[in-house]
């Protein structure tokens, strides 16, 4: 059980720590416009949104904040309990510095709405709105919720460059399977908006597209079967309504995108110290290097906090060991169980380290930040500012 | 002795990050035992089976995975695994019910299948639980296939359920008609018999605790049968009632702990500050045993047989999923 043995042979770990990332110089350099967090579902992605909301808003910035699904009383706390899609100001941060946050929910369907609204005549929007397949598509579409998080984004930015009443917008990205969706579903919903499919439906007989109408008569046969003609109708007096918007789609889409890939934005990619959270990361991370989208770094929520707190003066192994010994003299003594608590909290440590130096051997050039775990939920304003001290590592 | 002997299909639902695959993995191989042959189904994409299991990644078919976690009575039974994934489906269900073959592969190219996978309202929850009502539904298969005793299927998570399991009700406001529309009602028959249970995972953190509560009521309101509630991730008891009380008020006596830990011959650690961080781990645990405690009480208000299994530190691996199938078992769950 000596602690300074020497070290012998090749280290078993991935050896160079990754960089820190440093939250507060990312909130505080006034060229940062718009912050997306992402990553897969269940890793805290709403409230490190909320928390670097706050903290950015107590330390001088003018923020937004987005939120997909927050946890019901943290959005009370926030005054955001209602979906009207508006920002609307956060009662009760320290203005001292002059900064001031307001935090909104989104409602995808509204947003949806808004955007067929601005887009066509009332008659025509009214047309649109009123139709069965819109309606489904609008509200319970897989994507729509991804495409509809892009276009309100992009709308609360635009808004916020032209009237200045923003500096810093904060993303929280939907509960998606995969946190790629949000990067994927976009483009999927606006290339079958604007798709071949789309425009075989709606004129089927019209110029080059003719020769393939022996194949179309096939097609629209089966999707008939599979979903019955009544859809079928739906679908086409809809993409009929639908028709002048779809470049408009298309383009407000491409817009959003190169906004994502603008300088001033960073994606800041959130885990849990699991393998599938990590994994996920993993991708995520090298899609936005092909993708040319500002990776900020990785926040790796939920770790265990060290034992004590502080530096681990027994491994994992040697407080098993120590368990054993002291539970041979004594098996009712407290220490017993203090020192198995103390192997355990040592054990998930060890493995959540091993994890995260894995990504950063990967990763090397990614700047991570480990958050440890709150022992309860946040759900007030006091709760996001522990989080943001944490996320700055303080 | 099981909670559940008439049920065939065990749905595991349950908020993102609480274990639902890990406890559907542990659910099939604790259900497959005397012989008995469980199908293990994932339909969102992930090849989490394959992962957890360590084996290639699943093909479009159902794959013999592991043997069950062995009981006194008979033989271990068999797990396979199904992963499905909609668009395999879309083209398999158009070729066996119409005959599709060259039109499946137009429709491939024409972006329907894309559009019928992704897009369309239901569809493809239609395709992925059909998928998985063929292998549960009574009186045997078409085809010959294997038949199950048990049916596991990895599902998903609790705000997506109703809807995910609901697909006629989705349906309904836009297929009227349809081979479609007429498989989601014979899934329904189904879904809402005493055949089926779903489970929901959580773990004793308030969200969770409130997303069960809410799935509970929403799979209520839509008729279909709630199950168990698989609490995961439970904290080590290692401290008993009284120690654990000391522990939370700081109580416990610094000199003890010195004298145990020098008797074990730790001085050089205790000089190092051990017995300060042994205190602190106390406390700290204490806290987040008392909101555990908290939780666990919010559950019982529920009205759930509800199952525990512990956290392990070490991660999950093979033989991490038997010893938690063990615990299921034990607890009556399969």
């Amino acid at each position: 059980m000596s602690r300074h043995r020497p070290r012998v042979g090749p280290r078993s770990s991935g050896g160079e720590q990754s960089p820190h990332l440093d939250v507060d110089a990312l909130l505080a350099d006034p060229t940062t416009r718009i912050v997306v967090c992402c990553g897969s579902g269940g890793v805290g992605k709403t409230t490190t949104s909320a928390a670097l909301a706050l903290r950015a808003a107590e330390q001088g910035r003018k923020v937004v904040v987005l939120t997909i699904d927050p946890a019901r009383r943290l959005a009370q706390s926030m005054g955001i309990e209602e979906l009207d899609n508006t920002p609307r100001p956060v009662v009760g941060i320290d203005a001292a510095a002059g900064g001031t946050l307001d935090a909104m929910m989104l409602d995808m369907k509204r947003t949806f709405d808004e955007v067929v609204e601005s887009q066509a005549s009332p008659d025509k929007a009214a047309q649109i709105l009123a139709n069965p397949f819109y309606v489904a598509l609008s509200s319970s579409f897989a994507g729509t919720q991804e495409y509809m998080a892009m276009e309100k984004l992009g709308q609360v930015h635009r808004d916020a460059e032209a009237d200045g009443t923003y500096d810093l917008v904060v993303v929280d990205t939907p509960p998606s399977r995969s946190a790629l969706d949000f990067l994927d579903a976009p483009e999927r919903l606006s290339s079958f908006l604007d798709g071949r499919f789309i425009r075989l439906l709606l004129a089927p007989a019209r110029g080059p597209a003719r020769f393939m109408t022996a194949g179309l008569g096939l097609v629209t046969g089966a999707v008939t079967k599979l979903i019955g003609a009544q859809v079928l109708r739906d679908m086409q007096t809809f993409v009929a309504a639908f028709d002048t918007l779809f470049g408009g789609f298309r383009a407000r889409a491409e817009r959003t995108f190169a906004l994502l890939q603008a300088d001033g934005t960073a994606f800041l990619v959130v885990a849990s110290p699991e393998p599938d959270a990590l994994r996920e990361a993993a991708y995520f991370t090298e899609r936005l290097a092909d993708d040319a989208m500002p990776l900020a770094g990785l926040v790796v929520n939920r770790c265990s906090a060290r034992p004590g707190g502080g530096a681990a003066v027994l491994s994992a192994d040697e407080a098993v060991a120590a368990a054993t010994r002291v539970g041979k003299r004594d098996p009712r003594s407290v220490t017993t169980g203090l020192l198995r608590l103390h192997a355990d909290r040592a054990r998930a440590v060890e493995r959540e380290e091993r994890l995260v130096e894995r990504f950063g051997a990967a990763h090397p050039d990614v700047p991570v930040v480990a958050v440890a775990a709150l022992a309860g939920d946040v759900h007030d304003l006091d709760g996001l500012r522990a989080v943001g001290r944490l996320l700055a590592g303080g | 002795m099981s909670d559940w002997p008439d049920v065939r299909l065990h749905v595991v639902t349950g908020k993102g990050g609480t274990g639902k695959s890990t406890v559907a993995a542990a659910l099939a191989l604790a259900l497959a035992h005397g012989g008995r042959d469980v199908l293990l189904c994932e339909v969102e994409g992930r090849q989490g089976i394959a992962r957890m299991f360590d084996v290639e990644p699943l093909p479009y078919e159902e794959r013999r995975l592991a043997t069950g976690l062995p009981g006194r009575r008979g033989r271990a039974g068999t797990v396979h695994a199904l992963h499905v994934d909609p668009e395999s489906a879309l083209l398999e269900y158009l070729a066996l019910y119409y005959h599709l073959g060259r039109a499946g592969r137009l429709l491939d190219r024409f972006g329907v299948v894309d559009f019928a996978t992704t897009l369309a309202p239901g569809v493809r929850d239609v395709l992925l639980t059909g998928k998985v009502f063929e292998a549960a539904k009574p009186g045997g298969r078409r085809g010959g296939g294997r038949a199950y005793d048990a049916v596991v299927l990895d599902a998903p998570p609790t705000g997506r359920i109703v809807q995910f399991l609901g697909v006629s009700s989705e349906l309904a406001g836009l297929a009227k008609v349809g081979p479609v529309k007429h498989q989601s009602d014979l899934m329904m028959g189904l879904f809402r018999s005493e055949a089926t249970a779903v489970h929901l995972t959580t773990v004793l953190e308030e969200m969770p605790v409130q997303e069960t509560a809410d799935g509970i009521t929403e799979l209520r309101a839509a008729g279909l049968p709630v199950g168990g509630v698989v609490v995961d991730m439970v904290r080590p008891r290692d401290l008993d009632d009284e120690h654990l009380a000391a522990a939370g008020a700081g109580a416990l006596d610094p000199g003890g702990v010195e004298h145990d830990l020098r008797a074990a011959g730790l001085d050089d650690e205790v000089a190092d500050g051990l017995v300060d961080v042994l205190l602190a781990d106390g406390r700290d645990h204490a806290v987040r045993r008392r909101l555990e405690d908290a939780q666990r009480e919010r559950l019982a208000t529920l009205g759930r047989p509800t199952y525990e299994l512990p956290r392990l530190a070490g991660g999950v691996d093979l033989g991490a999923l038997y010893e938690l199938a063990g615990l299921l078992r034990e607890q009556g769950m399969s």
